[in-house]
């Protein structure tokens, strides 16, 4: 398996789910010519056109308003906002048109997109490159929230994610773009479900739940750290041993059955 | 269904004039229901309904895509939308084909329509009608997307967005812009500066067309040659069609606190509809017995529809929290 760094699985994920299916295509600033401001989209152009390929102009609400678009439409768009922070302009599109589409239709449309986005802080990109704003996303019902932490994760995740039903907001945190290697799968072998955990390491007494990028690095051995992939909605089969991880009923946890 | 280079049939002009009188009779009933306590909210088209019936038989319902707003029930209508339906939707039933009750009854949606589902914030339309357009485009089948709202939507930065994106993709979009001149209580004058709406359109490198809003033929062609050039690949055309808000801004309005009486009274006078049929009845398609007759009939289908709406039953409890993510 080819070793990969974070960015280049996020690259890979784009190109082969791009080469599995035609209504695959990435929209957004400076993801064509130039390959992304963090190269992510880099030779897709060269590869797929500047069709399914697109540079956009410069305005994150119709980056998102022309995905939704092209998505009731039976496209299957992957937007990329700049940075995250850049998302905000397009909160509107994002939460009041892209997330409630088949809410407020009754189930008679829907819109599957990915909205990708780097996201956190640590590459001295000071206040306006470094937020972390997944809790808005997580409140708001209609979206899937995808935070991968490692090469793996991300590739697989991303391709799920361009596959799945719904829209999904998936945000990589840029720190780690280049910060390890892994062997990444090709193909089907790599696609990794949305809404599961990751037991990072087996512990004996309680479950440590952490949404954020590395988080079972410093836990005590007693614990079991559960790398969040995915941040929601919640799995209620997420728990060590299949049970709810308050170990309470959660009402929120069954919306996605339809009840 | 017309054809670009097929003139307008007297059937046309006969079903238009039709759905405008349903149109208002429709609305008639729902604020007379809504004063009755029996429904919670409605935003009326008064005023607004030749414009918008004209506008929507210029173009292809079943082959074209309608981004719709919150006022165009007569536009509904004439997309293909039953008074029934309509009704379902004003009393917020089960049977509701836009959002089985889960919305304001103005957020028209019906995918075998083509009618993108709307929501009630003002303008999000605008740039996703330049996202469907240039899926349309991308297709190349020859549809276009007619996407409508107020002028009220043109100060929100996704009206720049929408017909920017769609100019530099020359994407099939007809923009139309429903100026009645008020938005809720601010008028036009704190909303738009200089002229009008249909002036921007040259910043884009666009047409831009200005109509009267109660003159059906001039509505009808102005859409008209927009969808030539969107369906010949020549890109986007803003229309602003001038009409009068002969209703307040919805039912929990009231414009008669912040309007002037007599200019009220002088708008009354010149209601769009009664002026469509004296043109029909000029041209000779229409006598005063045959619209009598079509009001008699429009009459006994609003009875008909809100007697069935209204006996219709309530969504199921059970079913709110269903279709926020796709069943399992």
């Amino acid at each position: 398996m080819p070793e990969r760094n974070l960015v280049q699985a996020v690259r890979d994920a784009l190109d082969e789910e791009m080469a599995r299916d035609e209504r695959v295509c990435v929209l957004g600033e400076d993801v064509g010519l130039k390959g992304g401001v963090f190269k992510a989209t880099e030779g897709l152009q060269q590869r797929y056109g500047v069709q399914r390929v697109l540079d956009t102009p410069l305005a994150e609400s119709s980056i998102a308003a022309v995905a939704q678009g092209l998505s009731l439409e039976g496209f299957r768009p992957v937007a990329e906002m700049q940075f995250v922070d850049y998302s905000f302009p397009a909160f509107n599109q994002i939460v009041n048109e892209i997330a409630k589409v088949r809410y407020r239709s009754n189930g008679d449309f829907s819109c599957p997109l990915v909205i990708r986005a780097p996201t956190g802080g640590g590459v001295r990109g000071a206040l306006y490159h470094s937020q972390s704003p997944e809790a808005f996303f997580c409140h708001v019902p209609g979206l899937k929230v995808v935070l991968p932490s490692t090469p793996v994760d991300a590739k697989g995740l991303l391709k799920a994610a361009i596959r799945d039903p719904d829209p999904v907001i998936f945000l990589e945190p840029k720190k780690l773009y280049r910060a390890e290697r892994q062997e990444v799968a090709e193909g089907e072998a790599a696609v990794l479900p949305l809404g599961a955990a990751a037991v990072v390491r087996e512990g004996v007494d309680v479950t440590a739940e952490s949404g954020r990028h590395r988080g079972g690095d410093h836990r005590p051995a007693h614990a079991s750290p559960m790398g969040r992939r995915d941040l929601c909605p919640l799995d209620p089969q997420d728990g060590p041993r299949g049970g709810d991880l308050r170990g309470q009923p959660n009402r929120r946890l069954r919306r996605r059955g339809g009840g | 269904m017309p054809r670009d280079d097929a003139p307008l049939t007297r059937e046309q002009v006969f079903d238009a004039y039709r759905t405008v009188l349903r149109a208002r009779a429709l609305d008639d009933r729902r604020f007379v229901l809504n004063r009755a306590g029996k429904l919670a909210f409605i935003i009326s088209p008064r005023g607004h309904e030749v414009a918008q019936v004209a506008a929507i038989t210029a173009l292809e319902p079943g082959r074209d895509r309608f981004c719709l707003y919150y006022r165009n029930f007569a536009a509904a209508l004439a997309c293909g939308f039953t008074p029934e339906e309509l009704m379902l939707s004003a009393f917020a039933r089960a049977a509701d084909p836009s959002s089985g009750g889960r919305q304001t009854p103005g957020n028209f949606g019906s995918r075998r329509r083509g009618v993108v589902i709307g929501s009630s914030t003002v303008g999000p339309q605008i740039p996703k009608a330049a996202g469907i357009g240039l899926a349309l485009k991308w297709k190349g089948e020859g549809a276009l997307c007619y996407v409508s709202f107020g002028e009220g939507a043109t100060s929100q930065g996704d009206f720049h967005e929408g017909l920017n994106f769609a100019a530099i993709h020359h994407c099939p979009v007809i923009f139309f812009c429903e100026n009645n001149h008020w938005a809720i209580s601010v008028p036009q004058a704190l909303q738009v500066a200089g002229p009008g709406v249909a002036e921007r359109a040259a910043a884009y490198g666009i047409p831009g067309v200005r109509v009267r809003g109660d003159d059906f033929f001039g509505v009808y062609d102005a859409v008209r040659d927009a969808a030539s050039r969107a369906r010949a690949g020549e890109g986007p055309t803003l229309i602003e069609a001038e009409v009068l808000r002969l209703q307040s801004h919805s039912t929990d309005d009231d414009q008669r606190t912040y309007r002037d009486a007599t200019e009220l009274a002088a708008e009354a006078a010149r209601d769009p509809i009664p002026r469509m049929r004296d043109a029909l009845i000029e041209r000779g398609w229409l006598t005063t017995e045959s619209d009598d007759a079509m009001r008699e009939q429009v009459s006994r289908e609003v009875e008909r529809a809100t007697e069935a709406a209204e006996a219709a039953p309530d969504p199921d409890p059970g079913s709110l929290s269903r279709h926020v993510y796709a069943d399992a």
